[in-house]
């Protein structure tokens, strides 16, 4: 019960709870490393730049679901738009990532490709500064929080909710979408950005550099799961599930409401945000189609399988999801939507609370 | 204009084909002639083709004719025109039976095919068929050069049809600006100014041109002033012309958002549920209309299958929409946003699904004959045949809803239990069977979509992707509960769209109706016409 | 809380196990070449790029039939990227670390060729790119068999300024808005340039992917060609092309007035449109299914009798383009190259490849350039007919060499006719 009283003496996780959290930490910290740097590439128990590269990028879906999870388990608001922030976060890194590969494009020139073949002679206003990376690192964080904060501002104001704000996420994101797509815009259009070559002149292509990307990535998703726990086992956190569950209520005790929401949509974008930045470099490539309406909507079924308002449960979600799409679309991969849209309807229809909630049944 | 222009309506063609069979025995056309025109290079067939005009006579007419209809082909040395089974010698006009087995035919490109174009419709325009010469007029008025003047000054001497004749007039001024005296020049601007032809413009422009030193090309001033006339004239109604073109397309862009948009007010307005499964219904609709089409394909009345296609489509998707509302939608009542991720699972399947059974790739649905072509308005502005005939369907659509909805019982308990449940179900509404109905009602009219969008656009898996976002856009914006509310929607997104289209480009005019749809919405969350309900969270 | 722990560690072992059997699949590989297959199957190229996985597998049933190669037969190991350029880079590293093919088939799209090359050119792997193209790269470890500009999009735009053509004074450069379009264009403007072209005479407009309403464009083209006889340059892919070419039927925008050359439509993307208000509309390739060539008639024979027998959607209309011929030629020639280097090995096969000649179905002995990894092709134009197919209005003599760095473009007579060779880490 000391949870309600807050402050740091409050407990985030029970022993249990720290104990797999350090079994985790050594997976990725320690197992992960051993087994790609350390150990041989012909040994059976080499674990292939592909296998860390898929990892990395199933972790930082995984940062991505528990941001969603903040907003929709923890205060009610389902956003089909989410996929917009951590494209924003990847765009911004991309624009750092562009700028260190310097004149080894397949141009030879030192602007990025797609600008050579656009004919353009001086970089557009967006790219101002984009070589230095505390700049970009700064606007990952900046741009997508910023998006939030206006857009949430409006809507939370007037009281837009529920199918309605949905809907306007999906239409913000498809928007921005659309607009990505234009080469005119200067993100490279469909082409995207890809080709890098290095970062902080240490280059891309290394095991060690994958390796440390991967390490950085788990210490974020570990970093972004101990920060939300804090969130919602605080009075905050509280006031928020009351949202939730009965805003007019809330409203009418005197709280308003839409500090709170704003605030944990705001952090919500800016993880996201992070989460992008740390998936261009390991995924080597980003383009619009990380902004489409459908896989912002796939980010909500990873939240949604794994079971909301839990925070472990998204994590779990993403792995499961993310790793049957790479399994099936190998594998059989005709019937790969068939199980992921049969994925949706089961879950929704028999297990509103998710894996956690099967296995906390089971107990 | 309906069909290509060179093809003669077919007792035309018999007649033409009856006169030749009939000369041939009289005289044959020189066979040096009709050799270059099957074998000669570019500038061969072209000089062959003015050698035949020039001979005017019906069986210059009659090949040239079976030349544009790509009825020419050789076999070995010699030309043979044939028709189906039966072949005749070009040159002598003998029947050739039994018909060689390696024949080729004659090789046309665009040059040659525009040359005759010309020729066939400069020897039609003495035929005794008005509407036979208001093609060839049409043709010509397009595509003459000097050489036809005589001709043309002959048959506007003759003409009678005062369509043909104002054609004829515009061609005959178009050629002697170039060429004529004065005072032929003269009348010929101001004829000109009369026309309705973008090209003219470009015709009198060129009469007020500079050149580098400043000084005019035209050196006649009275020419010049009738020109400036005549432009000012010519340029106010191509102005309505055009004013005219964004209107119709405003429209016909509307008429496709309401129809793919009409169904999911009903339902969300009924029960709440933003189905996503919605473009997916739209396509099953399509698919429906192209089984349908292929059922046809067989049988000699081809252009009739918009007529079932129509009803099949609507049942087929009402089936699977009113499946999907008893296997899984019904156990989520209440509980919009599973609902809302249930039916997105669905749509992944139904797309699945229709990729396993049609194949990934796109199918072909052609349109009926009816439907292809247009109606050119008077400034070359066209109206395609497709898109007029979706507008009506969509207002006939409509009707049929309002009919509905505010005439029949069903209609009655629908509006009730979209208005308050609770009190529908207390006064006996059987609500359950209702959204079954409904949602019947809503993914049938999907399909009504779907079987006018397989009209223009790609038959696909992906087609309801497309349209999904703004079947949303058009039910935010417009609110529900009464059908007014879509059909503002979805003409004003339509006219919006394309008046920004005409500014900015197709891309930024989405861009700007989505974010100005995101605006609008924090004013007036529940949309233009809605419902108001007494209860604080509705 | 148990089960908590049970179920990671269930985890933890499925991953390891997951682990070892990857790369187990090292040892299952003594008796097969493996070659990737890296097409769309799904998304909106999968109705261009399925048949070319078809046609690639039709040639490895071929060659093994034939013995196969070196005396092992070819698996092929097909992955589906479903339109989707990241994903492409992740099956493309799939296939060479994980499947460790000797030799990739696939991609359709630039965009999906730009986002696979940095992972070829990393881990040294083979890819054979079947698609004509905008040029301006060569790398060492692609092999380029479709057009470049200089065989496809440069002779189109001579031909329709000849008097045979049509002799057209204005331009509209149509285009889906991506790397493609935009730098071929950029190539045709100074082309049309050089020919005297001036910018007004020049009209550049761009549509996004999946774009269908043409109306107003479709218009504007008419407004345009008010001035002058025009004709229209059109990159416009994938499956925006059918409502394209449907809206020009209706609005009468005849051929005769106004010819439409595209780039990237063959009789594959016509299978969906009614051709007759179309006809003479032209398409420049380097292959055209209509070709009368002993040759082409084999093939074509051979294609229609696997369709039905492996029973392929469309196998009613079995249908033959360009990218499947550049297909056919590119596989055939790897395997010439790995019996002359007499090893599978990337380097090797590469040193290998130039100067091979192959029999191709387009009439012409197709050859690859000793030095800059493209082939030679002769260039032909053709008209569409009634029934969808095309009919040769234009041929060049014979095969012309490709020039990946156009002469068009600032710069480029600096580059040189080869590829670099470096690898792409560089400090």
């Amino acid at each position: 019960m000391n949870s309600v009283t807050g402050g740091l003496s409050r407990r985030l996780y029970g022993p249990r709870g720290w104990a797999i959290l350090a079994l985790c930490g050594i997976a990725i910290f320690v197992v992960m490393p051993l087994l790609n740097l350390a150990v041989p590439a012909e040994s059976p128990f080499h674990v292939s730049a592909y296998w860390v590269t898929l990892f990395g990028k199933i972790m930082c879906y995984a940062i991505v679901a528990v941001a969603l999870d903040l907003v929709w388990g923890y205060a009610g608001i389902l956003s089909l738009g989410h996929g917009l922030f951590f494209a924003l976060g990847g765009y911004a890194f991309g624009m750092y990532l562009m700028r260190q590969i310097g004149s080894d494009g397949q141009y030879r020139q030192p602007m990025p490709d797609f600008m050579v073949f656009l004919d353009w002679k001086e970089f557009p206003w967006q790219w101002w500064n984009s070589d230095s990376f505390w700049w970009c690192a700064m606007l990952v964080i900046v741009v997508p929080g910023l998006l939030a904060f206006v857009f949430g501002y409006f809507a939370f104001r007037s009281r837009v909710k529920g199918v309605y704000l949905s809907i306007i996420t999906q239409a913000l994101t498809f928007a921005a979408m659309l607009l990505f797509f234009r080469n005119a815009t200067g993100f490279g259009g469909n082409n995207g950005f890809t080709d890098f070559r290095r970062i902080l002149d240490i280059p891309i292509a290394t095991p060690q550099t994958r390796m440390a990307l991967f390490a950085f990535t788990g210490a974020t998703l570990i970093a972004t799961l101990l920060l939300a726990r804090w969130l919602t086992t605080s009075r905050f956190g509280r006031v928020l599930a009351a949202i939730r569950d009965a805003e007019q209520r809330v409203m009418f005790c005197g709280y308003d409401t839409v500090h709170y929401k704003l605030f944990v949509w705001t952090l919500s974008a800016v993880i996201c945000g992070i989460a992008g930045a740390l998936y261009v470099p390991q995924v080597g490539i980003i383009n619009p189609g990380e902004m489409s309406p459908a896989n912002s909507i796939e980010i909500a079924i990873w939240v949604a399988v794994g079971g909301r308002g839990t925070l472990i449960g998204p994590i779990l979600g993403a792995g499961l999801v993310n790793g049957a799409k790479s399994f099936f679309t190998q594998a059989f991969p005709e019937y790969w939507l068939y199980a992921l849209g049969l994925i949706f309807i089961l879950v929704t229809l028999f297990l509103p609370q998710g894996v956690m909630g099967l296995l906390k049944k089971k107990q | 204009m309906k069909g290509p222009p060179l093809a003669a309506p077919s007792y035309m063609r018999t007649l033409l084909f009856g006169l030749w069979l009939a000369a041939s025995s009289a005289f044959a056309l020189d066979a040096a002639t009709i050799d270059k025109l099957a074998f000669g290079d570019g500038d061969e067939k072209i000089a062959a083709i003015a050698a035949l005009v020039a001979e005017g006579d019906p069986a210059a007419a009659a090949l040239l004719q079976a030349a544009a209809d790509g009825e020419l082909q050789t076999s070995g040395k010699r030309v043979l025109i044939v028709k189906g089974e039966e072949g005749v010698d070009a040159a002598t006009g003998a029947k050739v039976s039994p018909l060689p087995a390696d024949r080729e035919d004659v090789i046309l490109n665009n040059r040659v095919r525009r040359e005759l174009g010309g020729a066939v419709a400069a020897l039609k325009l003495i035929s005794p068929d008005s509407a036979a010469r208001l093609a060839a007029a049409k043709e010509l008025s397009g595509n003459a050069d000097a050489a036809m003047l005589p001709l043309i000054k002959k048959a506007l001497a003759r003409e009678t049809d005062t369509e043909v004749k104002q054609l004829l007039e515009l061609t005959q001024a178009t050629l002697e600006l170039k060429t004529g005296t004065r005072e032929s020049r003269l009348g010929a601007v101001r004829t000109l100014g009369l026309s309705t032809n973008p090209n003219t413009k470009m015709l009198l422009l060129g009469l007020l041109e500079k050149s580098k030193e400043g000084s005019f090309t035209e050196p006649d001033e009275d020419i010049r002033i009738e020109a400036q006339k005549s432009l000012r004239a010519l340029e106010g109604r191509l102005a309505w012309g055009e004013r005219a073109g964004v209107l119709f397309t405003s429209v016909s862009l509307g008429s496709i958002l309401l129809l793919a948009a009409l169904g999911l007010a009903i339902t969300y307005g009924l029960m709440g549920v933003i189905n996503m499964a919605h473009g997916e219904l739209i396509m099953v609709g399509a698919y429906t209309t192209y089984v349908v089409q292929n059922l046809f394909r067989r049988t000699a009345f081809f252009d009739w299958y918009p007529l079932a296609a129509v009803p099949a489509a609507f049942l087929v998707a009402a089936l699977v929409g009113m499946a999907l509302e008893r296997l899984v939608i019904r156990w989520l009542y209440g509980r919009p946003l599973e609902t809302l991720l249930a039916t997105w699972g669905i749509s992944l399947m139904l797309i699945q699904t229709v990729r396993t059974i049609f194949g990934a790739a796109n199918v072909q649905v052609e349109n009926p004959s009816f439907m292809s072509g247009g109606i050119e308005l008077f400034t070359g502005v066209v109206m395609p045949w497709s898109r007029i005939y979706i507008i009506a369907f969509a207002a006939f659509v409509l009707f049929l809803m309002y009919v509905l909805l505010n005439k029949t019982r069903l209609g009655l308990y629908v509006r009730g239990v979209t208005q308050n449940r609770e009190m529908a179900s207390c006064v006996g509404v059987p609500t359950a069977r209702v959204d079954t109905w409904a949602f019947g009602l809503g993914s049938g009219i999907a399909g009504l979509a779907g079987c006018a969008l397989s009209q223009i656009d790609n038959v696909g898996p992906n087609l309801g992707q497309s349209y999904i976002v703004d079947s949303f856009m058009v039910v935010v914006l417009g609110g529900v509960g009464q059908l007014a509310g879509t059909v503002y929607a979805a003409l004003g997104l339509g006219f919006a769209n394309k008046l920004l289209e005409a500014w900015q480009g197709a891309v930024l005019a989405k861009i700007a109706v989505l974010v100005f749809i995101i605006f609008f919405i924090q004013k007036r969350p529940q949309g233009m016409f809605a419902l108001k309900g007494r209860a604080l969270d509705s | 809380m148990k089960r908590r722990i049970f179920i990671k560690q269930l985890a933890m072992s499925a991953a390891v196990a997951a682990i070892g059997f990857g790369s187990s699949s090292l040892y299952a590989q003594g008796k097969t070449i493996k070659v990737g297959v890296l097409h769309s199957l799904s998304g909106t190229m999968a109705i261009s790029e399925t048949v070319l996985k078809d046609v690639t597998l039709m040639a490895i049933e071929d060659i093994n039939a034939k013995g196969g190669v070196l005396g092992m037969k070819l698996e092929a190991v097909v992955v589906d990227p479903a339109s989707n350029w990241p994903l492409f880079a992740e099956k493309a590293r799939q296939l060479l670390t994980q499947d460790k093919v000797a030799v990739t088939f696939g991609c359709w799209t630039s965009v999906s060729r730009k986002s696979v090359l940095p992972v070829f050119e990393e881990l040294n792997g083979l890819l054979f790119y079947p698609v004509q193209y905008e040029g301006e790269e060569l790398s060492k470890n692609v092999f380029y068999t479709g057009a470049a500009p200089n065989q496809q999009a440069i002779p189109a735009v001579e031909y329709l300024m000849s008097k045979e053509g049509g002799a057209a004074k204005r331009w509209v450069l149509l285009g889906t808005d991506y790397v493609y379009p935009r730098t071929t264009n950029k190539i045709l403007r100074a082309f049309l340039k050089s020919k005297g072209v001036a910018d007004k005479d020049i009209d550049e407009k761009y549509t996004p992917f999946g774009h269908s309403d043409y109306q107003t464009i479709v218009a504007d083209v008419k407004k345009f060609a008010a001035g002058g006889k025009t004709a229209v340059v059109s990159t416009i892919n994938g499956d925006s092309n059918v409502p394209f070419y449907k809206e020009l039927g209706n609005q009468g925008l005849k051929a005769t007035d106004v010819p439409v050359v595209a780039f990237s439509v063959g009789e594959e993307e016509l299978r969906g449109v009614d051709t007759k208000p179309l006809v003479g509309h032209l398409a420049a390739w380097n292959y055209f299914m209509s070709i009368k060539d002993p040759t082409n008639d084999a093939w074509k024979k051979q294609w229609a009798a696997y369709a039905k027998k492996k029973k392929l959607a469309g196998a009613d209309k079995p249908l033959t383009n360009d990218p499947m011929e550049a297909a056919w030629i590119g596989i055939h020639m790897w395997k010439q190259a790995v019996e002359k280097a007499k090893s599978t090995d990337t380097d090797k096969v590469i040193a290998a490849m130039g100067g091979q000649t192959f029999k191709a179905p387009s009439g012409i002995t197709s050859t690859m350039d000793p030095k800059n990894h493209h082939l030679h092709k002769a260039v032909f134009i053709g008209e569409v007919q009634a029934n969808g197919q095309f009919n040769v209005v234009w041929k060049t003599k014979g095969p012309v060499k490709a020039q990946p760095w156009s002469p068009f473009i600032a710069g480029n007579d600096k580059k040189k006719d080869e590829p670099d060779g470096k690898t792409i880490i560089t400090k």
